[in-house]
């Protein structure tokens, strides 16, 4: 099972992520990206693939 | 917990990071396809190498993990044919921005093409220079403003992608920060191709591209690259009135024009003494 991850230190806020999430799960929260609600995303990815920063991934969650 | 992907922290120097690029600029996105496509051509690290100019563009090569050089303005690609040359089993990767390749490296670059030597260029095309306050490049499109055009620029942009064809470059493709999986497919055609690949890959500069010409955040500038730029299949299928004012994404032409590294090869099994291989070869 993959789970979807914010890095704070690296995001710098842009809005990338939140503008082209196809399910409209992210915003930014206090200039950081920040998922709104984890059932809405569906772990397609398209915000790893488009962040300057590498600041949110997916990665795999060994038992979760 | 590792604070970023299996990716990034196989290809960057995640102690280098976050990166120096401004919010929403495109060429961390671009760097990333530059990553995914050396994970999926499955490239030995220690056979990689990236070499990058001066720019924006060009720090690209500090956060890679590969074995990478950061050269002088507009000579990576001098610097890339030399390495090519010596080791020829490399995979020599330059990454450079439109000012690099095309205005202070310009001559590097046609000779390259023309030489047809097996380099990956990839060009992060911002339509100006970022790093030293947005002054216009020769990418910049007739009429947008930059710190040295306040007025407009009056000259007309070069489309790399076809400078670098018609100076013989065997492999050329267009790329974008939006369209990510078209990118990485070109990036890693142009890496499997024998010959002289050129991918030119729009970027987006909000600080100043963007901003000295009201095009909005980055995001905006992602959307008008997502509304114009077509994948090349798809390009292919549209009237020519529908074309307009759309761009080709993916592979723009590729063929098979002697490679020079080949060519130089075959002088070199041509000699007919030792010593005068020896002029070809200095261990």
């Amino acid at each position: 099972m993959k789970r979807l991850l914010i890095n704070p230190r690296f995001c710098k806020g842009c809005g990338i992520c939140a503008a082209f999430c196809p399910k409209s799960a992210l915003e930014l929260k206090d200039g950081k990206a920040a998922l709104k609600e984890r059932c809405s995303c569906i772990l397609c990815g398209l915000c790893e693939q488009r962040c300057p920063d590498y600041a949110i991934f997916l990665r795999d969650e060994v038992g979760a | 917990m590792r604070e970023y992907s299996d990716l990034i922290y196989k290809y960057t120097r995640v102690d280098h990071l976050p990166h120096i690029w401004c919010a929403g600029c495109g060429n961390g996105i671009l760097t990333r396809d530059v990553a995914v496509a050396f994970e999926r051509l499955k490239l030995e690290r220690e056979k990689t190498v990236v070499v990058s100019g001066i720019g924006c563009s060009s720090r690209a090569a500090g956060y890679l993990d590969v074995n990478t050089i950061h050269t002088t303005h507009g000579r990576a690609l001098a610097f890339a044919t030399g390495i090519k040359l010596a080791n020829p089993e490399l995979h020599v990767v330059v990454i450079t921005g439109d000012g690099d390749c095309a205005a202070i490296g310009g001559n590097h670059l046609i000779h390259a093409a023309r030489r047809n030597i097996d380099l990956t260029a990839i060009v992060f095309n911002n339509n100006t220079y970022g790093m030293t306050g947005g002054q216009y490049s020769p990418t910049t499109p007739t009429g947008d403003k930059g710190t040295t055009a306040p007025y407009g620029n009056i000259d007309r942009a070069f489309d790399i992608a076809r400078l670098a064809e018609s100076s013989g470059a065997s492999y050329t493709a267009r790329g974008t920060a939006y369209h990510t999986l078209e990118t990485i497919q070109a990036i890693e055609r142009g890496i499997l191709h024998k010959g002289f690949s050129l991918i030119d890959c729009y970027s987006v500069c909000p600080t100043y591209y963007g901003r000295k010409n009201k095009k909005g955040s980055a995001v905006d500038m992602l959307i008008w690259q997502r509304d114009h730029g077509v994948p090349r299949a798809r390009y292919d299928a549209l009237s020519p009135e529908e074309r307009q004012g759309k761009f080709p994404v993916g592979i723009l032409q590729q063929n098979d024009y002697p490679e020079f590294i080949e060519q130089y090869q075959r002088i070199i099994d041509g000699c007919e003494t030792e010593q005068e291989r020896s002029a070809f070869i200095h261990d």
